[in-house]
This record gives C-alpha cells, sequence and structure tokens, in this order.
C-alpha cells in the first residue's frame, strides 16, 4: 500500500492507503494512519449507521464486529484491520431481509431513541452466534459495555430472548 | 368515551413504531449523520476557569492557519439569550466574563475537525480569574462575588415565597408535627448522543439549521433573536434526537455559532460536541437542599404544610425560574394540603447551568416528601400505605394552590403495587439487610403554559389526504425516541379509519410543520393527540359525507376502520379509505385540515401560578424491594413494581417502555449518579467516571397500567415519560431504611453513606445531616398571601 506525508494546520500527517472488508465488500480508503475506524466508517464510507458516545472507549455505542467479535470502533485502528471481516448494523439485514434480532427489537420496542440500538444488535449478534441459547445473566453479561439510557435495558434483553428463540427453532 | 373491546382499531394495540425499522436497521439519520457539500467543520474553545473576566482575545494565529475559514468571538454576536424571557442571560460566545469551566469563548470552521481544533489551541485569551463560587453556601455567603449582575441580590436568581391558608393554625391543629432536612444531588441527561449540529446559509440568505434538539420552535425564536434575522428565513429541523430527557430543549450556543459561522463563509458547518463538552452543555437535575414541616393528626391527615427548597443553579437562568416554582408546585396534588406554604430560591454558582432533567423540578422534592411521609407513618404506627391511600386528593377537586385535578387514579396505583409486590406480607416483616419501600406521585400532563406569553395554540397538526389514499401528517413535535411520530400515526390512523402504516408523518422541521411547542413538559401526546383528533375529524367528517351519500347510509351511522367506511350496523355495506378520498377530492377539492390544541387556562392568578397547571396529572406509585450489604452498604435492587395512571394507553408497549427507562433513571440517582466537581472543574466529565447502571444493574420490573380515561387527553390518555420516574428514588429511600433501619435522606444512596450511616447507628452517634451538614441561612420575602379558591 503506497503512503504519503502532508500537512494539516502545522502538522505533519502521515497517510496510507487502506483496504478494508465492511459487510463483505472489499473498499480502499486513503486516510491519515491515525484516523479511527470508526471515523472511516463513518466519513470515508459513508456507513453512519455506527453511532458514537464518547470516542473514549466507555461507552459502547460504536460497536462492530471484526472476525465476529465486537470491538470499539472508536479505538480500532483500520491499518490494523486490513483483510479482517468487518460488519456493520448495515451489514446485518441479508438481501434486505432483516436479521432476527433487528425484528425483535422492533417488535418488543427494545429500540427508543435508537441510537445506542446498532452497537447493541452487533453485540447481540457476536454474543448469540458464539451461544445460541444464552441465559439472561450470560446476555447481561455479553452486553455490559453498551450503555442504553432510554430503555431501562429490560426490553433489549428480552428481544435477545426472543431472537434466540426464533433463531435455535429454524 | 368507553373503552369497549372494538371501539379503537388502533389505539390501545401494542403496534410497532413507524419508525422502528429505521432505527434497527442504523437507516435513521441523526444531526451528526447528515454532510453537505463543502461542509466545514467547528470547534468551539471554552473556558478553562471556573470565573474570570476575558482581558482579550487574539485570534490572529488562528485565522491564519491554513484550513481556516473563519474564527469568531462574542463580539459578533453581542445579543443574549436565554429559554425564559425572564433570564436572557446567555451570550452564544462569552464576551467580558466567563461563568464556568467549558464556558464558550470562540470557535472556529475549518476544513476539518482536527484543523479547527488546532486552531482553537492557536486562539489567545487573556483572562483575569475571579474568585468562584463553587457551591450554594459560597453563593449565599459571597454576596462580594457576583456572577451575574440581574437577581435580588448577590448570587440570589429568584427567590419565591407563598402561602396557602394558614399554616400556623394547620400545625396548631396537628396531633405531631415533624420536621426533616433532605439533600437531592445534581446529575447529568447523559443521552447517548452527544449534541449535534449542522447549519446552511443559502445562497438567497436563507439559513436552515438541522439540530439534536427537542424544542425546534424555541431554537427558532433565538436564532432569529441573536442573528437578527427574520424569523421567516430561519428554518429549524429538529433531527430524531439521540436521547435527550430534557438536555436538549434549551437553544444552546453551538447552534448559534454552526449557524454565524455558516453565514460568515457561505459554507455549511456542522459541529458534534464531545461527551465532555456534553457534560458542560448540562442543564440537568439542579442539586437541591430541602426542607419539610408537616402537621398531621393521629390518623396521618395533613393539616398543614411548609416547605423550603434551595437550589444550586449553576452559572446560567436556563429553565431556572420555572425549575424553583416546580419544587413547590406539586406537592398538593396527591395527598390533600389544606394550608401549604412554600419558600424558595435559586442560586448562581460558577458551574454549568442546571434547567430540565426528566420531572424537572419535582423529583428532589416528591423524594423529600414520600420518605418524610413515610416517617411521619412510622412515627405514628400507621402502615405507609394505609396512611397515603387514606387521603388522596379527590377528583374533580381544586387544590390549595389552585391547581384543577382531573381523574385520580393514585389509589388504584398504590393498590396495585401493593397487591402484586406482596407489602403487607414483606414491609417491617423481611429479614435484616432486606426491604420494601413504596411511594406515590404525580406529574402534569404538558405545561398550562407556553414559555413566553401569548394566546397562540400550544400544538398545532395539519393532515393531508392525496387521491391515493396516502394521508401525511405535519407537527412540529419532535421524536426523542419517545415514540411521537408513532403517536400521531397512531392517532391519524383511528381518525381516518386506516393502519399507522398508510401514513407517513412529517415532523419538526420550522418550514413545513405547524408549530408544538416541543418535546417537553410530558406535553407531546395529549396536546398533539388532541389536535391531530381534530384535523382527522375534519377530513372524517368530509369522507363520511360522500360515503353516506354513495351508500345511502346516515353519516352518522358510518364507522372508520381498517381501511374502509362502512355502516356500523351492516358493515358489509362500505367502500375502501381510498374510493371515499377520491370522492371526497372530486366534491371538495384537495382534502386537508388543520387541528390545534390550548390547554385550558389555570385559576390562579398569583405570581408563579403559571407552574403547576395542566390539563391533567398522571399518578404513578412504585414499590422497591432490595438488599443492602449491611459490610459495604452496597445495594442490590431485586424487583421494581411501577403502576401508573396513564389515563389510556395509546400503545401500551410505548408506555411500558416509558415506566422500564423511568424506573432505570430514577435507580442510577437513587444509587450512584452525581455531577460534581472539585476546585472548581467537573470531578467526572467522561461515561466512564460519570456512574451509571448498566446491564448488570437491571433489576427485574414490573409495570401496571391504570386507565382512568381522563376527559382532557387524546381517548382518555395522560402523560407517561416523566412521572413515573418520581415514585422510585423515594421507594428506595424508605426501602433501605425497611431493610437496614437507618434513614438515608440524600440522593445517591451511595454504598459509603450506608455504611456510615450504620456505623454510626452500632456506635450510638448520631446521623449525618443531610447534604452539607445544614440548611443555608436565607432570609425570604414575606410570603405572597394566595387565598384559597372555592371548588
Amino acid at each position: 500500500m503506497s503512503s504519503t506525508e502532508y500537512a494539516v494546520g502545522k502538522r505533519e500527517v502521515h497517510k496510507e492507503l487502506i483496504r478494508l472488508r465492511v459487510n463483505g465488500e472489499t473498499r480502499e480508503v486513503y486516510i491519515p494512519a491515525h484516523k479511527t475506524l470508526l471515523e472511516v466508517l463513518r466519513e470515508d464510507l459513508n456507513l453512519t449507521g455506527t453511532k458514537h458516545g464518547c470516542e473514549l472507549g466507555e461507552c459502547g455505542t460504536c460497536t462492530v464486529l471484526v472476525d465476529g467479535e465486537p470491538v470499539l470502533s472508536c479505538l480500532a485502528l483500520p491499518i490494523e484491520l486490513q483483510d479482517r471481516d468487518i460488519l456493520t448494523v448495515e451489514g446485518l439485514a441479508e438481501r434486505g431481509l432483516a436479521h432476527p434480532l433487528q425484528v425483535a427489537f422492533a417488535e418488543l420496542g427494545a429500540a427508543q431513541c435508537g441510537y445506542c440500538t446498532p452497537g447493541i444488535l452487533v453485540a447481540a449478534k457476536s454474543l448469540l452466534d458464539g451461544n445460541p441459547r444464552p441465559t439472561r445473566d450470560e446476555i447481561k453479561e455479553g452486553l455490559a459495555g453498551n450503555l442504553c439510557r432510554c430503555t431501562g435495558y429490560v426490553k433489549i434483553l428480552e428481544a435477545v430472548e426472543l431472537a434466540a428463540r426464533r433463531m435455535t427453532r429454524q | 368515551m368507553g373503552n369497549s373491546e372494538g371501539e379503537y382499531s388502533v389505539i390501545g394495540r401494542p403496534l410497532i413504531k413507524v419508525d422502528a425499522m429505521a432505527k434497527v436497521t442504523g437507516e435513521t439519520k441523526f444531526a451528526d449523520d447528515l454532510s453537505l457539500p463543502r461542509m466545514l467543520h467547528a470547534k468551539i474553545l471554552r473556558s478553562p476557569h471556573p470565573h474570570a473576566r476575558i482581558l482579550s482575545v487574539d485570534t490572529g494565529p488562528a485565522e491564519s492557519l491554513p484550513g481556516v475559514h473563519a474564527v469568531l468571538t462574542g463580539r459578533a454576536l453581542p445579543i443574549t439569550f436565554g429559554i425564559l424571557p425572564v433570564s436572557q442571560d446567555e451570550e452564544a460566545l462569552a464576551i467580558e466574563r466567563v461563568r464556568y469551566v467549558g464556558d464558550p469563548v470562540a470557535a472556529v470552521a475549518a476544513l476539518d475537525e482536527e484543523t479547527a481544533e488546532a486552531a482553537c489551541r492557536l486562539i489567545r485569551v487573556e483572562y483575569e480569574v475571579l474568585p468562584a463560587v463553587m457551591d450554594l453556601d459560597e453563593a449565599l455567603r459571597r454576596e462580594d462575588v457576583r456572577i451575574h449582575d440581574y437577581g435580588p441580590r448577590g448570587n440570589i436568581h429568584k427567590e419565591v415565597a407563598l402561602t396557602f391558608g394558614d399554616v400556623e393554625e394547620g400545625f396548631a391543629e396537628a396531633d405531631y408535627v415533624r420536621e426533616d432536612a433532605f439533600f437531592y444531588e445534581g446529575s447529568t441527561h447523559l443521552p447517548m448522543e452527544q449534541h449535534a449540529a449542522l447549519a446552511a446559509c443559502g445562497a438567497d440568505g436563507k439559513l436552515c439549521l438541522w439540530s439534536a434538539t427537542q424544542t425546534p420552535h424555541y431554537v427558532h425564536r433565538a436564532l432569529a433573536k441573536v442573528l437578527e434575522l427574520p424569523a421567516s428565513h430561519i428554518r429549524v429541523i429538529a433531527m430524531p434526537n439521540g436521547g435527550a430527557f430534557g438536555g436538549k430543549s434549551d437553544p444552546f450556543s453551538h447552534e448559534i455559532v454552526v449557524c454565524k459561522l455558516s453565514m460568515l463563509t457561505g459554507r455549511p458547518v456542522k459541529i458534534c460536541l464531545t461527551r465532555e463538552e456534553v457534560f458542560y452543555a448540562h442543564r440537568g437535575r439542579h442539586p437541591v437542599q430541602m426542607w419539610f414541616r408537616t402537621g398531621v393528626t393521629r390518623d396521618g391527615r395533613i393539616t398543614a404544610m411548609h416547605f423550603r427548597s434551595y437550589l444550586d443553579g449553576g452559572a446560567y437562568g436556563s429553565y431556572g425560574v420555572a425549575s424553583l416554582y416546580y419544587t413547590g408546585a406539586l406537592q398538593t396534588v396527591t395527598y390533600q394540603v389544606p394550608r401549604y406554604k412554600f419558600e424558595g430560591v435559586r442560586v448562581f454558582t460558577n458551574k454549568p447551568p442546571c434547567g430540565p432533567k426528566r420531572g424537572h423540578g419535582t423529583p428532589q422534592p416528591r423524594c423529600a416528601l414520600e420518605v418524610h411521609l413515610d416517617k411521619i407513618a412510622e412515627h405514628l404506627g400507621l402502615d405507609p400505605y394505609e396512611m397515603r391511600r387514606r387521603h388522596l386528593v379527590p377528583p374533580d377537586s381544586v387544590t390549595v394552590n389552585q391547581l384543577r385535578i382531573g381523574t385520580v387514579g393514585l389509589g388504584e396505583c398504590l393498590d396495585r403495587v401493593v397487591e402484586r409486590s406482596g407489602w403487607k406480607a414483606k414491609h417491617g416483616k423481611l429479614p435484616f439487610g432486606r426491604g420494601i419501600g413504596l411511594a406515590g406521585s404525580a406529574y402534569i400532563s404538558g405545561a398550562g403554559l407556553p414559555i413566553y406569553w401569548n394566546a397562540l395554540p400550544h400544538s398545532g397538526v395539519q393532515i393531508k389526504i392525496d387521491r391515493g389514499g396516502g394521508v401525511a401528517v405535519f407537527c412540529g413535535s419532535t421524536d426523542i425516541g419517545q415514540g411521537s411520530d408513532s403517536v400521531l400515526a397512531y392517532v391519524a390512523a383511528e381518525e381516518l379509519g386506516i393502519e399507522p402504516e398508510d401514513i407517513r408523518v412529517v415532523t419538526a422541521d420550522t418550514d413545513l410543520t405547524p408549530v408544538d411547542l416541543g418535546s417537553y413538559s410530558s406535553r407531546v401526546t395529549l396536546m398533539t393527540g388532541n389536535a391531530t383528533i381534530e384535523a382527522g375529524r375534519k377530513l372524517k367528517a368530509l369522507l363520511f359525507q360522500v360515503a353516506a351519500e354513495k351508500l345511502g347510509v346516515p353519516a352518522d351511522r358510518l364507522r372508520a376502520a381498517h381501511r374502509r367506511i362502512f355502516d356500523r350496523d351492516n358493515p358489509a355495506a362500505g367502500m375502501p379509505f381510498v374510493e371515499a378520498a377520491v370522492l371526497a377530492e372530486a366534491r371538495f377539492g384537495t382534502l386537508g385540515a388543520v387541528g390545534s390544541y390550548t390547554p385550558p387556562k389555570g385559576l390562579g392568578k398569583y405570581k408563579g401560578a403559571g407552574v403547576g397547571p395542566t390539563p391533567t396529572y398522571s399518578y404513578s406509585a412504585a414499590a422497591v424491594e432490595l438488599t443492602v450489604d449491611p459490610e459495604t452498604g452496597f445495594i442490590a435492587v431485586d424487583k421494581v413494581w411501577l403502576a401508573h395512571d396513564v389515563g389510556k394507553a395509546i400503545n401500551p408497549i410505548l408506555v411500558i417502555g416509558q415506566i422500564e427507562g423511568s424506573v432505570y433513571m430514577a435507580l442510577g440517582e437513587a444509587l450512584m449518579e452525581e455531577q460534581v466537581f472539585r476546585k472548581g472543574v467537573h470531578k467526572i466529565p467522561s461515561m466512564l467516571e460519570y456512574k451509571s447502571p448498566t446491564f448488570l444493574e437491571t433489576p427485574e420490573m414490573e409495570s401496571i397500567l391504570v386507565e382512568t380515561l381522563d376527559p382532557a387527553g387524546p381517548y382518555g390518555a395522560k402523560e407517561v415519560g416523566q412521572g413515573v420516574h418520581l415514585p422510585v428514588v423515594p421507594a428506595v429511600l424508605n426501602a433501605i431504611s425497611d431493610a437496614v433501619g437507618v434513614r438515608i435522606d440524600e440522593v445517591p444512596a451511595s454504598p459509603e453513606k450506608i455504611a456510615k450511616a450504620l456505623e454510626n447507628k452500632r456506635r450510638g452517634r448520631a446521623p449525618e445531616a443531610p447534604g452539607n451538614g445544614r440548611l443555608p441561612s436565607v432570609v425570604f420575602p414575606e410570603p405572597v398571601v394566595v387565598q384559597p379558591v372555592g371548588g
């Protein structure tokens, strides 16, 4: 990959051409090496479904999956994630068909303002992929890094349980 | 209106929200998700001092930084603003004085955020540091350090003294008079979405602002004032809010700044506050010291009540005058209070301004009152439930402070949580370390008065029907996650007899939608609901007129439901909604109608009577069962039962969502959340350090809906967004007492306070006084004497 130096203000900036695989699509971006995955997803790839609440790794809002594992995109550098599988909320539905988690969240009112929802959905997907029949405590543990201020968490727990039931029935 | 099965086709059904799929797919655009061609990014330079005079601002080096397009200081925006007409004390950027760490001083628009940030660092501000006033006591003591040059004296922003009836007579009549002091710490909203705004000044000189705001109408007014533009040349669009809870209901510096920067550069300008800046924007719960003196008869009937509140307001007025009045307004609307006296004061301090957070000014006194009543019951040897139950305000009555009561579901709420929680078998009977507590409460379903005095409707709705059967509902209301867009669709669908998914909702756009005052004071369902009913019924009358002729059925026998208009007595005789729409358009021309809603006038004429009236009060009761570890003081909440008189549940899923969210937020305040400062600086401006409950602290919750079908509400509905927060906090404090026998008269009831209280008790020491240990000494003005009105 090629790289250059240039100046923003009075600072030298190192840029790199980076290849990212996001939601199954390979995309090339030419970005400052220090730019976070969150910024690249939102600003360079226009995937604004991934939100941010602190940009310091404290709230879980910007969670995406990298090779199936939850990662805080505000702390991740794309340069370290080349050729890994990155999944954002936009990649949850397949061919326009919503993921069972998305359906359950909508049905039960687990998304109120909807701002923490994308991060929680992908974290929950990772949880269910590894543990298709989690107990309520396991769900709490699995999502404990994601804050929500609207729902009081109860409907989210119920929605994950509902989705798990529907997914294991298939 | 009754509530018989099948009367409604949409209302009362557990439907998904109209925007639910957009929210779970990431499709919903929040303010920071927007971007426009040629967009610049803005950053704000903020004061590092809690209190200082600005001697000079040198923007030269910042302006010459490559990539910088404009640098703005307060001199360019000299007109002050503020949400309340009585406290227009904010500057978009400070001109001569900064009043808290984080007060905006200058702003930059640049090609990217990093350049704007770098430019901010190049702005040289020379300050003369002034003594800072950091708490209530200091604010009252240091009359020499005045934060603002308005207000009655020193740092007093506002003081109130009102008396309704002769309280001394009431105390003389009492068998028992009790005094208690309380302290309720400040907390912040902590919405997951950081505030963001995008402004674009077009080639025609007209301005558009997209913002994460709950009150686009009030932002619109503030922009017109500060930018000196005709309101007609400004368009404000409130984007869906990523959580708000009252924290996005003031007009903010950053909104004005991006507008001005866009006007200066001719390019769109966006800003997104950092999480640290969100803590500075604040407008959250006021820290309040309180004192209650209540006289009761042997059976717990209140004979008189005297209440004092002392609010630490932070650096600016914000909603503070209203917050202060609210601390004293609603004590009378739950249990009968025949004589009442209220004295209160709000002071300025050098901290981020406080304002409205869920419950606005009422969680603090409600918490104190419900604990105070619990102590009274304990002293009298009465069951706290029985005592409350016996002395409820009667429906359709008027309180001593002239508030008009509608339906009252409080008794049923108390009954239901007592029954469901097994209160009678548990209260005072659980083993040491485990306890159960109870509380009741009430809240407004929308403020009876607007924020600025006017005779205009509070909510307007416009509905248009096209010949394809498409229905669009236009309303200024703002969806902050509570589901107000969905409520518009449900009500319009009910009235027109179609399904919510057939409706397109256009909201919160000052160019396109009739004014709704905003998503605050729990006003939206009641007010927009009533306005939508009015507009919907006008259109329904047109549809019925043409359908009646075509079907040969009298119009008053028609019903609209399930996308058909049909004969109530012979449902097979009918026509599709679309056909009626075509017939009606052919007959009457383009189909559209408007509806509006203005709340009934309050009864009170005294100064301050504007705070408290509402079309109807909601009522709630909570029971909380918890376990206290007597060694560490750590609390695990086992279960919360919450019953709420919602009047009529328009959609039970949304109602329960508000209940659970409120229970959660109230538990955060009761147990851990605090916005505190050290040496002039916010101690914890991060989400990691500002402790809030996570999935792991989520207790079991049981929501119980009580429907009283209030005539003031749409289909009988009342509010649910805020009132349900109120009883939870005192129920926690009462449960702690039941569990371990110590009273924590302070919020949050953190483990160290509980451990300390238990230690004091073990060693036979007196309990710690709440707050800083004593009530501030304030000489209140002579009270305004208000004569009670007849029922």
